[in-house]
């Protein structure tokens, strides 16, 4: 009789336990700014230490000025790039500023990891096209803009290690007349490279450390 | 029938170098109108879509209402290297002549306002040195040449609202940049200037300059 006595008890205390379990779990998230829940829902998609996942791009090591200007066009709607507009804009709509500054801090300084998913046999036509444009076709140097190495500066992104479809997807969607946040000039200059120049960047690109 | 073959000739040939030609020109990008836009269009990629500038990886300096005579010479300078910059012996030197000036003049008559940015913290100093110089160091006043408002002329370049970075970035390194090679380059006469002033006269000087309209 004791014995069912006790396993009533504790029935009812491991109960009690585990909603106290899965309510403590959710505290962190009141705290507010950079803590596991805030970051986890980033990794979700963006990769386990934010080195990107599928169409999700690497976040680790990218610029914190340039991903806070991302977050604030997500959530003014000004980048409207298919995957940002079903996945971003939801997932942005109620990250205030403080947070998204400090989540921007936090993944610029994981140290990335290139990609390298490249063809390997484009690259160096890819490199060219970096340093020097196509001035006969009115393509600009990117490397005035995001520096010698795709290291990017500012808020100007760092591209050097981003996977090579996620440079090519972005590349051919300002061609498609897709925005970027408000003042990026990336539109204009992206919107004259062909198919073919749009695969060397890119593989370039994937491979840059 | 000799005669009225060869007549017909002749105008088949005139009409054949006729159509030729405008197909040629039509692949040269002429009339010129056509060209000009594409190649104005790219020169705002990167130098801001006024002409005002923009601050890349390195700085692109404002083109916008810049004296056309500095321009056009700064575009030979960078084809003939003269003026050492790779990005912009690159767009430089598949301009033709006219196309030059065709720029050059396009962007003496844009007014966008001026960048901005630059620190506050010196502008009084920074004034002083453009309108007086300082006599002590050999530096003549700026606003000798380049007009008390900054404006410039003819060859001599308007520095009102140019990017601060871009000024800091030419006065400091002056000699590594221009008047390279053993051609004459009017660059040299800017040498000595740029060699007396120090690094905060020069940053002084070019956040006041910077902020003129």
């Amino acid at each position: 009789m004791f014995k069912a006595r006790k396993l009533e008890v504790m029935k009812r205390t491991g109960f009690k336990i585990a909603i106290l379990a899965i309510v403590a779990s959710t505290v962190p998230s009141w705290a507010g700014g950079v803590d596991g829940a805030g970051v986890r829902n980033c990794t979700w998609c963006h990769g386990a230490s934010g080195q990107g996942y599928m169409a999700a791009p690497r976040l680790a090591g990218q610029r914190p000025q340039y991903i806070e200007s991302q977050l604030r066009s997500f959530r003014a709607h000004t980048r409207d790039n298919p995957f940002s507009k079903q996945y971003m804009w939801g997932a942005v709509a109620a990250l205030s500023p403080n947070a998204a500054h400090d989540l921007a801090i936090y993944f610029a300084t994981i140290t990335p990891k290139a990609a390298n998913d490249g063809d390997r046999d484009l690259a160096t036509r890819g490199r060219a096209i970096y340093l020097e444009g196509i001035p006969e076709a009115n393509i600009a140097a990117c490397y005035a803009c995001h520096g010698p190495d795709a290291e990017g500066v500012r808020d100007i992104p760092r591209l050097g290690g981003l996977a090579y479809f996620y440079l090519k997807g972005r590349l051919e969607q300002w061609g498609q007349g897709y925005h970027s946040g408000a003042e990026s000039p990336m539109p204009m200059v992206a919107s004259h490279l062909g198919p073919d120049e749009i695969k060397a960047l890119a593989s370039y690109l994937s491979f840059v450390k | 029938m000799k005669a009225i073959g060869l007549r017909l000739v002749l105008r088949t040939v005139v009409l054949i170098v006729i159509v030729s030609a405008a197909v040629h020109a039509a692949e040269r990008g002429m009339p010129a109108g056509k060209g000009l836009e594409a190649k104005l269009e790219y020169c705002k990629t990167c130098h801001g879509l006024q002409g005002q500038g923009y601050l890349g990886y390195f700085p692109m300096p404002r083109l916008a209402g810049q004296q056309p005579d500095y321009i056009e010479a700064q575009l030979r300078a960078f084809i003939e290297r003269r003026r050492t910059n790779p990005i912009m012996f690159n767009v430089a030197h598949v301009l033709s002549p006219s196309m030059l000036t065709d720029l050059a003049t396009h962007f003496s008559n844009l007014n966008p306002k001026p960048f901005g940015g630059a620190p506050r913290g010196s502008l009084a100093e920074g004034k002083k040195i453009f309108d007086e110089g300082l006599p002590d160091a050999n530096v003549p006043a700026c606003s000798a040449c380049h007009g008390m408002e900054g404006k410039g002329q003819n060859e001599i370049p308007r520095l009102a609202g140019q990017l601060y970075p871009y000024i800091v970035g030419q006065l400091t390194g002056w000699k590594k940049e221009r008047g390279q090679g053993s051609a004459v380059d009017t660059s040299a006469i800017m040498a000595p200037t740029a060699h007396n002033l120090t690094r905060s006269q020069i940053e002084a000087v070019a956040a006041y300059v910077s902020y003129l309209q």
